[in-house]
C-alpha cells in the first residue's frame, strides 16, 4: 500500500461540472472522457451496422437507396476505427499506464487534455458530412481515387476531420511514449513492465510513425478533389494504385494498433484469474515488437488483385506469412499461462477466453487470406468481412470489454453486477458467432463485400447474419446499462479487487483517488504481474 | 495421474471439437472448384490450407479447454509455478515456420502459373465504366456494353413490387454476354474508363482490379461449356452491387457461328454510316436506347434522377438550355463529379441520339435534333486535348 490513501487531492480548488471536464489534466479524468466518448461512437457506429444489416436482411432494396448504403459502410468503418477502437485503447492507456508504472500522471498532461478534445469536434466534423447536401463519403473507408474524388464539397470536411483525429493521435502516442520511458518508478525496469505498458509502448511507436502517412495520402486526395493536381489521376501523369501503396502502408500498422493493446490487456487478465504468472513474458515483449516490425512490410497484400509483379506479390504473401510466427507465440503462451493454472471465470476471464479462441479463428482466416492465389478468390468478399470483423470485434472490441469489467471496479470503487456481466459475454459471445460466421460462407459463395443488394442464393445466411447482428446490437445496450449500474453503486471493491492480481495498480484504493503515486513506490519482482526470471 | 487425466480429457476435447467442426463446415458453403485449370489449382490450395488451420485450431482449443475442464480453482486445482519453457517456445516457433514452408510452396507454383500470360490464343480487352462492362474481341473485331438485365433492374428498385425470388438469375444476369470459346487459351485484358472496377467470375478462379490509365492481364482456358456468372468486386460506386459479369462458354464452332452473327453488321444497318444525318425517329428510338443504357442509372429511365448528387434532367437548365453547352457536359462530363466524359466512350451518333432524346423526352419538348457532325468537333478537341497531356506526362 503506498501513501496515497493518506492524500486528500484538492491541491487547489477544482472546477466543477462541465469547467471541470473541459480544464482537466487529471490522467483519470482523460481516461473517463476517452472511454465516455469511445462508447457514445461504438453505439453511433454500431447504429449505422444496424443499417447496413437490416438492408441485407433480404434480398431487393427496402429500406435505403445504394448511395446512401455506401455512406453507412464509410462511415461504419471511420467511426468504429477511429472513434470507438482507438480512443478506448488510447482512455485505458490514460487510466492505466501512469498507475501500473508507478506514475504521479502522464508526463504531458496539458497536451493530453487538447488531444483528447479535438476528438469530440473532429467527429462533430466528420458526422455532420451526413446532413450535407452531397452526403457523407460513400467511397469506403479506405477512400480510394477515383471513386472517392467523385464526392462532393463535403469531402473536404471529411479529409479535414481525418486531419484532426490524425493529430489527436500522435499527440496521445507522444504521451504514452515520454510517460513511459520518463516517468517509471525506481526498480520499474523495463523488462518488469506490465505487458499491457510494453504493447502500449510499441503502439505508440507505430502510431507516429504512419499516422502521418495517412495524413500525406489525404492530403493529396485533397489537393487532386480541389486544387486541380494529378497525384492520382492516370489523365495527368498520376497513379491511382500508388494511393493505394501509401494508404495500406499506413493501413497495414494500424491493424496492429487497433490489437496490439488488446494483446496487451488479455496478458494481464488471463494471469490474474489463473492465479499464475504469464508464460514467458520475454517472448511476449519480443513477439509484440517483431508483429510490429513486420506490420511495415506487408502492406500489399491488401493489394494482390491489383496486377502486381510475381517478385512483389510473393514478397508480400511469404511476409505475410510470417506474421503467424509470433501471433502464434502469443496463442501459445496464453494457453500455457492457463495451463495447470487455478482457474476461476469472471466476466473479464470470460471475454479474455472468447477473445483467445475468436482472435485464433480470425488469425487463421488471415494465414489464409495470405496465400495469394487463394486471395485472387477471396479478395473483396465476405470471406473479407468475416475475417477482419473476427480479429477487430471478438479480437479488439472482446478485449476492451474485458478490459472495462476487469478495472472498472478500480475506477468506480464498486463492483459491476456480475450476474449481468455473464449474461452480456454469452449473449454477446452468441450472436457475435450468429452474426459473423455465416460472412464466412457467403464470401466463399462468391458475396462481394459493399454491395447493398445480392442474389438470392445469398439470401439464408444474409438472414441468419443480420438476426445475429440485431442480437448483438441489443446486447451492447446491456453493456451500457451495467457500466452506469456500476457507476451509481453496487459491492464495494476492495484495493485489490482479484484475488489473482498482481501489478501497482491494485496496491492503490479503489476507486482510485485523483492523484496517485505522488510519492514514486518502489518496485520489485514481489509487486509485478510478470516474473520470467526464475525457471 | 495428473499426467493421465490431462490425456484423457485432452483426446476428449479434440473429439468433441472435431465434431463441432465438421458440423461447422457441413452447413456452409464452399468455394467452387470452377472450370478452368487455375480455378482447380485454387481450389486444391484454399482446402489445403483450410485444412491445415483447421487441425491447427482444433489442437490448440482442445489443449485450451482441457485446461478450462481440469484447471479451475472450484475443482481444488492449485497454480503450478512455471513461466517459462524453453524447449517449448523453440518447438512452437519451429513448427510453425515449418508448417508455412510447406503451405508456400504450392503457393508460389499456382501463382507462378497464373502469371504467365504467355501463348494466348485470343485477346479480349475488358473496360470497366459505371456501371457497365465493355468487351472488345481484338481478333474478331466484336466491342459491345454489357450491362444488368432489365427485369433485375426493375425488380431491385427501391419500392418495386416485384420479389427477386421471381427473377431469374436476380442481379447476376445481363443484357449481352461475354460469349467465349472453350479449350481456347485466352487473354484477358483489364482497364477502367472512370474509376477502379474488379471483374470477377468466381468458377474461372481469380479476380482482377480494371484501373484507369492501366492495363492488367490475366488468363483463363474454360474446359466446359456453360454460363458462369460473377460481379463486380471493388467499390465503384453507387450501383456496384448492380454491374454483373456473365460468361457463355460455347465450343469452338458456336463461337464461330456466334462471331458471325455479331460482325453481320445489324446494329450498323439500324443507324446507317456512323456520321450520316438521322431523321428524328431514328435518333429518338436509338436515343432511347443508348439512355437507358448509360444514362439511366443515375438520372432515371423517366428521367426524374437522383437527388442531390444525380440532377433530373426533365426541365433541367442544361438539357433544355443551349445545344452546345448540353454537349459539352455530355462528351466532357463534370470533374469533381460522378458525371463521366462520354466522349471517348460511345460513338458520335450514340451521343447524338441520347442528346435528342433526352431534350425530347421527360416533357422537355425543346424540339432540338442533334447530329452526329455537331458532336464530332468536341470528341476530336477532347482527343488532341488527351493527347497534348499524355505527351507531358511522357516527357
Amino acid at each position: 500500500m503506498t501513501d496515497t490513501t493518506a492524500h486528500i487531492d484538492d491541491h487547489h480548488a477544482q472546477p466543477k461540472g462541465l469547467a471541470r471536464w473541459l480544464f482537466t489534466t487529471n490522467h483519470k479524468e482523460i481516461g473517463t472522457l476517452y472511454l465516455v466518448f469511445s462508447l457514445a461512437m461504438f453505439i453511433v457506429g454500431g447504429a449505422m451496422a444496424m443499417v447496413i444489416r437490416a438492408e441485407l436482411f433480404q434480398p431487393g432494396l427496402q429500406l435505403v437507396n445504394p448511395e446512401f448504403f455506401n455512406q453507412m459502410t464509410t462511415m461504419h468503418a471511420l467511426v468504429m476505427i477511429f472513434g470507438a477502437v482507438m480512443p478506448a485503447f488510447v482512455g485505458l492507456a490514460n487510466w492505466m499506464i501512469p498507475m501500473m508504472v508507478g506514475a504521479p500522471d502522464m508526463a504531458l498532461p496539458r497536451m493530453n487534455n487538447w488531444s483528447f478534445w479535438i476528438l469530440p469536434f473532429a467527429f462533430l466534423i466528420l458526422l455532420s458530412t451526413l446532413f450535407m447536401p452531397s452526403g457523407a463519403p460513400a467511397s469506403g473507408w479506405t477512400l480510394y481515387p477515383p471513386l472517392s474524388l467523385q464526392g462532393g464539397n463535403s469531402f473536404a470536411f471529411v479529409i479535414f476531420a481525418i486531419h484532426l483525429m490524425g493529430i489527436s493521435s500522435i499527440m496521445g502516442a507522444i504521451n504514452i511514449i515520454a510517460t513511459i520511458l520518463n516517468m517509471r518508478a525506481p526498480g520499474m525496469t523495463l523488462l518488469r513492465m506490465p505487458l499491457f505498458v510494453w504493447t502500449w509502448l510499441i503502439t505508440a511507436f507505430l502510431l507516429i510513425a504512419v499516422m502521418p502517412v495517412l495524413a500525406g495520402a489525404v492530403t493529396m486526395l485533397l489537393t487532386d478533389r480541389f486544387f486541380d493536381t494529378s497525384f492520382f489521376n492516370a489523365a495527368g501523369g498520376g497513379d491511382p494504385v500508388m494511393y493505394q501503396h501509401i494508404f495500406w502502408f499506413f493501413g497495414h500498422p494500424e491493424v496492429y494498433i487497433m490489437i496490439l493493446p488488446a494483446f496487451g490487456i488479455i496478458s494481464e487478465i488471463i494471469p490474474t484469474f489463473s492465479r499464475k504468472r504469464l508464460f514467458g513474458y520475454t517472448s511476449m515483449v519480443y513477439a509484440t515488437a517483431s508483429i510490429a516490425f513486420l506490420s511495415f512490410i506487408v502492406w500489399a497484400h491488401h493489394m494482390f488483385t491489383v496486377g502486381m509483379p510475381l517478385g512483389a506479390s510473393l514478397f508480400f504473401m511469404y511476409a505475410t506469412m510470417v506474421i503467424a510466427v509470433p501471433t502464434g507465440i502469443k496463442i501459445f503462451n496464453w494457453v500455457s499461462t492457463m495451463w495447470r493454472g487455478s482457474m476461476t471465470f469472471e466476466t473479464p476471464m470470460l471475454f479474455a477466453i472468447a477473445f483467445v479462441i475468436l482472435f485464433t479463428i480470425g488469425g487463421l482466416s488471415g494465414v489464409m487470406l495470405a496465400i495469394v492465389p487463394a486471395d485472387f478468390q477471396y479478395h473483396d468478399t465476405y470471406f473479407v468481412v468475416a475475417h477482419f470483423h473476427y480479429v477487430l470485434v471478438t479480437g479488439a472490441v472482446f478485449a476492451i470489454m474485458a478490459a472495462a469489467y476487469y478495472w472498472m471496479p478500480k475506477w468506480t470503487g464498486h463492483m459491476y453486477d456480475e450476474r449481468l456481466g455473464k449474461i452480456h459475454f454469452w449473449w454477446s459471445t452468441i450472436s457475435v458467432n450468429v452474426l459473423f460466421f455465416p460472412q464466412h460462407y457467403l464470401g466463399l459463395a462468391g458475396m462481394p463485400r459493399r454491395i447493398p443488394d445480392y442474389s438470392v442464393q445469398f439470401a439464408e445466411f444474409n438472414l441468419i447474419s443480420s438476426i445475429g447482428g440485431f442480437a448483438f446490437g441489443l446486447a451492447q445496450l446491456l453493456f451500457v446499462w451495467i457500466v452506469i449500474k456500476c457507476v451509481r453503486g453496487g459491492e464495494k471493491a476492495t484495493a485489490g479487487v482479484w484475488e489473482g492480481a498482481h501489478g501497482l495498480e491494485w496496491t492503490v484504493p479503489s476507486p482510485a483517488p485523483l492523484h496517485t503515486f505522488d510519492t514514486p513506490p518502489q518496485v520489485d519482482d514481489s509487486v509485478t504481474a510478470h516474473k520470467d526470471q526464475l525457471a | 495421474m495428473k499426467r493421465t487425466n490431462e490425456m484423457i480429457v485432452g483426446l476428449a476435447m479434440v473429439a468433441v471439437i472435431t465434431v463441432i467442426t465438421w458440423g461447422v463446415f457441413a452447413v456452409g458453403d464452399n468455394m467452387t472448384a470452377g472450370v478452368t485449370p487455375f480455378s482447380r489449382d485454387v481450389y486444391q490450395l484454399h482446402m489445403i490450407v483450410l485444412g491445415i488451420v483447421t487441425v491447427i485450431g482444433i489442437l490448440v482449443f482442445a489443449a485450451m479447454f482441457t485446461s478450462i475442464y481440469l484447471h479451475r480453482k472450484s475443482r481444488g486445482a492449485e497454480a503450478a509455478k512455471f513461466t517459462h519453457s524453453t524447449r517449448a517456445e523453440i518447438i512452437w516457433t519451429v513448427i510453425p515456420i515449418l508448417i508455412l514452408v510447406a503451405m508456400a510452396i504450392p503457393a508460389t507454383r499456382v501463382l507462378i502459373d497464373m502469371e504467365d500470360t504467355s501463348g494466348a490464343e485470343m485477346n479480349i480487352k475488358v473496360t470497366g465504366y459505371q456501371w457497365l462492362w465493355q468487351y472488345e474481341y481484338l481478333e474478331d473485331g466484336i466491342s459491345f456494353y454489357s450491362a444488368l438485365d432489365r427485369d433485375s433492374n426493375a425488380a431491385r428498385q427501391i419500392g418495386s413490387d416485384i420479389s427477386p425470388r421471381e427473377v431469374d438469375n436476380y442481379l447476376l444476369e445481363v443484357d449481352k454476354r461475354m460469349v467465349v470459346p472453350t479449350n481456347t487459351r485466352i487473354r484477358v485484358l483489364l482497364t477502367s474508363g472512370d474509376v477502379i472496377h474488379s471483374w470477377w467470375v468466381p468458377d474461372l478462379g481469380w479476380k482482377r482490379d480494371a484501373i484507369p490509365g492501366m492495363v492488367n492481364e490475366a488468363w483463363t482456358l474454360i474446359e466446359e461449356p456453360g454460363v458462369y456468372r460473377g460481379q463486380c468486386a471493388e467499390l465503384c460506386g453507387k450501383d456496384h452491387g448492380f454491374m454483373p459479369v456473365v460468361v457463355e462458354a460455347v465450343s469452338p464452332e458456336d463461337y464461330r457461328a456466334w462471331v458471325a452473327e455479331q460482325t453481320g453488321g445489324q446494329q450498323t444497318a439500324e443507324v446507317g454510316q456512323p456520321l450520316d444525318e438521322m431523321d428524328r425517329d431514328t435518333l429518338m428510338a436509338h436515343g432511347e436506347d443508348i439512355y437507358d443504357a448509360h444514362c439511366a442509372a443515375c438520372h432515371r429511365e423517366d428521367g426524374s434522377g437522383m437527388q442531390p448528387a444525380f440532377p433530373a434532367l426533365a426541365g433541367n437548365a442544361v438539357v433544355t438550355g443551349d445545344v452546345s453547352q448540353h454537349i459539352d457536359v455530355v462528351v466532357n462530363g463534370r470533374p469533381g463529379t460522378a458525371m463521366a466524359a462520354f466522349g471517348q466512350r460511345l460513338e458520335a451518333r450514340d451521343i447524338a441520339a441520347a442528346l435528342t432524346y433526352t431534350r425530347n423526352a421527360f416533357g422537355n419538348e425543346t424540339g432540338d435534333l442533334v447530329q452526329p457532325a455537331d458532336v464530332v468537333p468536341l470528341i476530336d478537341a477532347q482527343l488532341d486535348e488527351r493527347l497534348v497531356s499524355a505527351d507531358r506526362a511522357a516527357n
